[in-house]
């Protein structure tokens, strides 16, 4: 029985913005509804028997970390043309945020570890030690992934 | 090509924060992504306390509904209406004790206190005598059940002392023990412990306050 786990309305509200950031950036905004809804269903069903409750945000960023890498799996089995990919992307992208779009547009072609290392980095302001819970891998493999993808998104912004 | 890589690297780094910065109004609540009500990270927590609530995934939802003594905060559980607080009360912690004592699976959602609402509000109207919701009494020791269940038994417009209450629920501890237990009733004016006074006719304490058990002895017409 965990005695420090708060109710899960109040983890809900402290953590909503982060996961939503992370999966607008992973994922884009048409599919980043769903993957929310999923990574929170998955987070309540688990939450009684958590635990470690000392890093409750890398633990909910694991979770939308995983329902992005399938976000990701199923769009590439639904193989869509290319342009109604745009098309969904633009209109749902373009009202909700005012981005670099060439840059975030090869941000989610990095590879996934990449990818997830520079959105937890930059959009969710993760440090590398929770970087590293997030993706399930070492504080050096987070740093390395997360240079790997700099190093490729470089020539996006050199060009 | 002359720039080093280090600089590209942290002309990078800078586009990236940017981006994000934007995306961190984006997220927030501005007015406009609210009006819009698509798309936002409130938006979407709201949509999912709605899905949580409708498929039972919570073990307590909990909603403020407003009365006549402000605004209360009701919580039930699967089984029933768990707690009722008052005003005063702060809801941070009274959820929190909600978490260790049932569940921390808690979430806010109004649909399920719906019919609490509708009972209580047709209470503080005159409009209804004797709640018919379905309670669980998870938060009442064995020796405070006992007490609290003579004390429903007590009809509307009606009174007992704290002795009579003692006496029917067995308490060999006596009208004190039975004060104590009355006091401690997580779910007050559903539980109706505002009908419980001193020997004499005293009105003796109340968990919301004096004046709050006057006004529903009031309301009842226990009470000039």
């Amino acid at each position: 029985m965990s005695k420090g786990l708060p109710p899960f309305q109040r983890f809900l509200d402290t953590h909503r913005d982060a996961v939503w950031r992370f999966l607008v950036y992973s994922v884009g905004a048409a599919e980043a509804e769903d993957c929310f809804q999923e990574t929170f269903i998955a987070a309540l069903r688990a939450y009684p028997r958590l635990r470690d409750e000392s890093n409750l945000r890398a633990w909910v960023l694991t979770i939308a970390h995983r329902k992005a890498l399938d976000a990701h799996r199923a769009r590439a089995r639904r193989a869509l043309p290319v342009e109604d990919l745009a098309a969904v992307d633009a209109r749902c992208t373009a009202a909700a945020l005012p981005r670099d779009e060439t840059l975030w547009t090869a941000v989610e072609e990095l590879p996934a570890r990449q990818r997830s290392a520079v959105v937890l980095r930059y959009v969710a302001d993760l440090p590398h030690r929770e970087i590293a819970a997030a993706i399930g891998c070492s504080e050096d493999a987070a740093r390395r992934s997360l240079h790997e993808g700099l190093l490729k998104l470089r020539k996006v912004v050199s060009a | 090509m002359t720039e080093r890589v280090d600089d590209q690297i942290r002309k990078l780094e800078d586009a990236l924060a940017r981006g994000a910065a934007g995306a961190k109004g984006a997220a927030g609540e501005s007015a406009t992504a609210l009006a819009s009500g698509e798309h936002t990270a409130a938006g979407a927590a709201r949509r999912l306390s709605g899905r949580i609530a409708a498929e039972g995934l919570a073990d307590v939802s909990y909603a403020p509904v407003d009365s006549p003594f402000g605004t209360l905060l009701l919580a039930a559980t699967r089984r029933g209406l768990v707690r009722l607080a008052f005003p005063e009360e702060d809801v941070d912690s009274v959820l929190e004790r909600l978490a260790r004592a049932i569940s921390p699976r808690i979430v806010e959602a109004s649909a399920p206190l719906e019919p609490v609402r509708r009972e209580l509000e047709q209470y503080f109207g005159g409009a209804r005598q004797k709640f018919e919701l379905p309670l669980d009494w998870k938060l009442v020791g064995p020796f405070e059940r006992r007490v609290l269940r003579v004390t429903s038994e007590i009809p509307y417009g009606g009174v007992l002392s704290y002795a009579e209450v003692a006496a029917d629920a067995g308490s060999p501890r006596g009208a004190r023990a039975a004060g104590n237990a009355l006091g401690s009733n997580p779910i007050p004016i559903v539980i109706p412990c505002h009908r419980v006074l001193r020997s004499g006719g005293a009105l003796g304490g109340y968990g919301g306050g004096p004046e709050r058990k006057r006004w529903l002895l009031q309301l009842e017409g226990a009470l000039e």
